[in-house]
C-alpha cells in the first residue's frame, strides 16, 4: 500500500505526520469553540426572550 | 448589490452559512486527491529522493503563511478606513490560521533540510524570514488577546498590521543581505519557467499537477476556516453584547 | 517643545532610572557574556559587534514601558492630547527624551565596553557611528509600542513581544556596520541602510505612534 520510500521514509512520513496534526489541531480548536460560542448565543437569546 | 452589504454581521453569517459547505467540501477533496496523488503516484526526484514529496505541503503552508498576512492586512484596513466590524473580526479570525500554516511551513522546512542540506536548521534568509514572520504573528494575536473593548482591540491590532506589513518587509530584505543562504529560490511559478526562457530550476509537470492541487486545497481551506472562525468571532461579540445589555437593564 | 523636552528630562534624571539603569543593564549584559562563552579573547572579538548591539537593544527595551505609562497613570497624556501642540509632535519629542536618556548614554559607553570585549581596533569607529545611526530608530520604534501597549495593566511583556520583531532590520544592519568596521570591510550599504531605516521611522512612526495613542485615550 504504501509506496517505497527509500531511505528517507521517516523524514516523508514526519513531515507529513506533523502537517496533519497541527492541521487538525487548527480545525477542531476552531471547531470546538465554534460550537461553545454558537451554544451559548442560543441559550443566551432564548433567556431574553423570556425575560422580555 | 454592493459588496459591502456582507458587512452587515447578519448578512456575513447567513451568506457564510450557505457558502461554507461548498468551501469545505471542495477544499478537502482536493487535499485528498492532491496528497494521495502527490504521495502515491509521483516518482521520486533522482536527487532528492522520496523526500521531494514534502513539497506538497511545504509550498501551499508557505504560500498560504504569506497570503494570510497579506489579507488581514487589507481587513485592517477595511476596518481603519470603512469601520465594518466584520472586516476586523475576519482579521483577527486569520491570525491563527496564518500562524499555524507559518509553523507548518517551517516544520516540513525543518524535517526535509535535515536529509537535503544535513540540518535541522539553517539561518538561511527565507527560513529566517519566516521565523520572523511566526514572531509577528504571535505579537498580533497576544495584543488581540490582551485588550478588553472590541473597538480599541480592532483598532490597536489594525495599526499594528500595518506597522508590521512594512517592518516584516524590511527584514525580508534586510535578511537577505545578511546572509545570502542555501534555499533554492521560488522553482514553482517562476514567469522564466513558464516562458520556458529559463528552465534550469523548473518544477516539472509530474510534481507541478498534485502541487496545484494541494495549493487549491490549501486556499480553500484557509476561506473555510476564516468564514468559520469570523462566524465564531461574530457570534462572541454578540454575547458580549447581550450581557452588557442584561447587566444595564437589571 | 522645548518645555516638554525638558521636563522628560528632568524626570528621567530625577527618578535615577533613565541614565543609570539602562547603563547598569548594558554592562551587566556584555559582563555575562564572556563569563557565559567562555574567556577565548579571539572569539570574544568576532561576537563584540553583535554583543553590544543586542545589549543596547535590550537596554533600550528595558526602559520603554516607562516611556508613556507614568504619564499616562497622572493624566498627563490627556492633557497633552488636548494640548495645541500636535501630538505627533509630543510623541517624537517623548522618543527624543527616551533617546537622550538611553541611547546616548550607550552609545558613549560602547568604546569603553568593547575594550571588555577585545573589539578588534578598527571597529570602535564604526560601532560608536553604527549605534549612533541605529538608537534614535530604536526609540522610535519603542515609542510605537509604548503607545500601543500604554493602557494594559501588564503591558511589559507584551511591549518586548511586538517591539522585537520591529526591531530586526535596524539590528541586522546595526550590527553589520558593526562587523563589518571590526573587520575592516567596506560598511557603505549596510550604513546608508541603516541610516534610511533610522530617517524614515523618525519622519513616518510619530504619526502611527500618535494614532495608536488617540485610540488609547479615547
Amino acid at each position: 500500500m504504501i509506496p517505497d520510500l527509500g531511505k528517507y521514509s521517516d523524514t516523508v512520513l514526519s513531515a507529513y505526520g506533523a502537517t496533519i496534526v497541527l492541521l487538525l489541531a487548527l480545525v477542531l480548536l476552531s471547531l470546538w469553540r465554534g460550537r461553545r460560542v454558537r451554544a451559548e448565543m442560543q441559550k443566551l437569546e432564548e433567556r431574553m426572550r423570556r425575560n422580555g | 448589490m454592493s459588496l459591502w452589504e456582507y458587512a452587515n454581521p447578519k448578512k456575513f453569517l447567513t451568506t457564510s452559512e450557505r457558502v461554507m459547505p461548498y468551501v469545505w467540501a471542495v477544499s478537502l477533496t482536493c487535499l485528498l486527491v492532491g496528497v494521495v496523488w502527490g504521495f502515491f503516484f509521483t516518482p521520486d526526484d533522482y536527487k532528492q529522493g522520496s523526500t521531494v514529496k514534502i513539497i506538497y505541503l511545504h509550498v501551499p503552508a508557505a504560500l498560504m503563511a504569506i497570503n494570510a498576512w497579506l489579507m488581514m492586512l487589507v481587513a485592517s484596513l477595511i476596518w481603519l478606513i470603512r469601520r465594518h466590524h466584520v472586516s476586523a473580526l475576519a482579521a483577527r479570525a486569520a491570525a491563527p490560521v496564518g500562524g499555524v500554516l507559518t509553523l507548518i511551513a517551517l516544520v516540513t522546512g525543518a524535517i526535509w533540510g535535515q536529509p537535503m542540506w544535513g540540518t535541522w536548521w539553517e539561518w538561511d534568509p527565507r527560513l529566517t524570514s519566516f521565523l520572523i514572520l511566526f514572531l509577528f504573528y504571535l505579537g498580533y494575536i497576544a495584543l488581540w488577546e490582551a485588550i478588553e473593548d472590541p473597538d480599541t482591540a480592532a483598532d490597536l491590532t489594525s495599526m499594528l498590521c500595518l506597522v508590521g506589513s512594512v517592518f516584516a518587509l524590511l527584514s525580508r530584505y534586510a535578511v537577505n543581505f545578511w546572509n545570502q543562504g542555501l534555499h533554492q529560490g521560488a522553482s514553482v511559478m517562476r514567469v522564466g519557467a513558464i516562458t520556458g526562457s529559463d528552465t534550469s530550476e523548473k518544477v516539472s509537470n509530474v510534481f507541478f499537477y498534485p502541487l496545484l492541487t494541494c495549493i487549491v486545497g490549501f486556499v480553500l481551506l484557509f476561506v473555510a476556516l476564516v468564514l468559520y472562525r469570523t462566524g465564531t468571532e461574530i457570534r462572541a461579540r454578540r454575547i458580549k453584547a447581550l450581557l452588557a445589555r442584561e447587566r444595564i437593564a437589571s | 517643545m522645548n518645555a516638554l523636552l525638558a521636563r522628560d528630562l528632568k524626570l528621567a534624571l530625577r527618578a535615577g532610572g533613565g541614565f543609570g539603569l539602562g547603563l547598569a543593564f548594558f554592562l551587566i549584559v556584555t559582563v555575562l557574556v564572556p563569563l557565559g562563552v567562555g574567556p577565548q579573547s579571539a572569539l570574544l572579538g568576532t561576537i563584540a559587534p553583535g554583543i553590544l548591539w543586542l545589549g543596547a537593544l535590550l537596554a533600550c527595551l528595558l526602559s520603554l514601558d516607562r516611556l508613556l505609562a507614568l504619564d499616562w497613570e497622572d493624566g498627563t497624556l490627556d492633557l497633552l492630547a488636548t494640548a495645541p501642540l500636535p501630538l505627533e509632535a509630543a510623541v517624537s519629542i517623548k522618543a527624543l527624551a527616551h533617546w537622550i536618556t538611553t541611547g546616548l548614554p550607550l552609545v558613549l559607553a560602547a568604546p569603553v565596553l568593547g575594550i571588555l570585549l577585545n573589539l578588534p581596533a578598527p571597529g570602535y569607529f564604526w560601532m560608536v557611528v553604527s549605534l549612533a545611526l541605529g538608537t534614535p530608530a530604536l526609540s522610535v520604534i519603542g515609542t510605537f509600542g509604548a503607545a500601543l501597549t500604554v493602557g494594559l495593566k501588564r503591558g511589559g511583556l507584551l511591549l518586548s513581544l511586538l517591539v522585537l520583531p520591529l526591531y530586526v532590520p535596524t539590528l541586522i544592519f546595526g550590527a553589520e556596520v558593526a562587523r563589518r568596521g571590526a573587520a575592516g570591510m567596506d560598511i557603505a550599504t549596510p550604513a546608508l541602510m541603516l541610516a534610511g531605516i533610522t530617517a524614515a521611522t523618525i519622519a513616518l512612526l510619530p504619526f502611527a505612534s500618535a494614532a495608536v495613542l488617540r485610540v488609547n485615550l479615547r
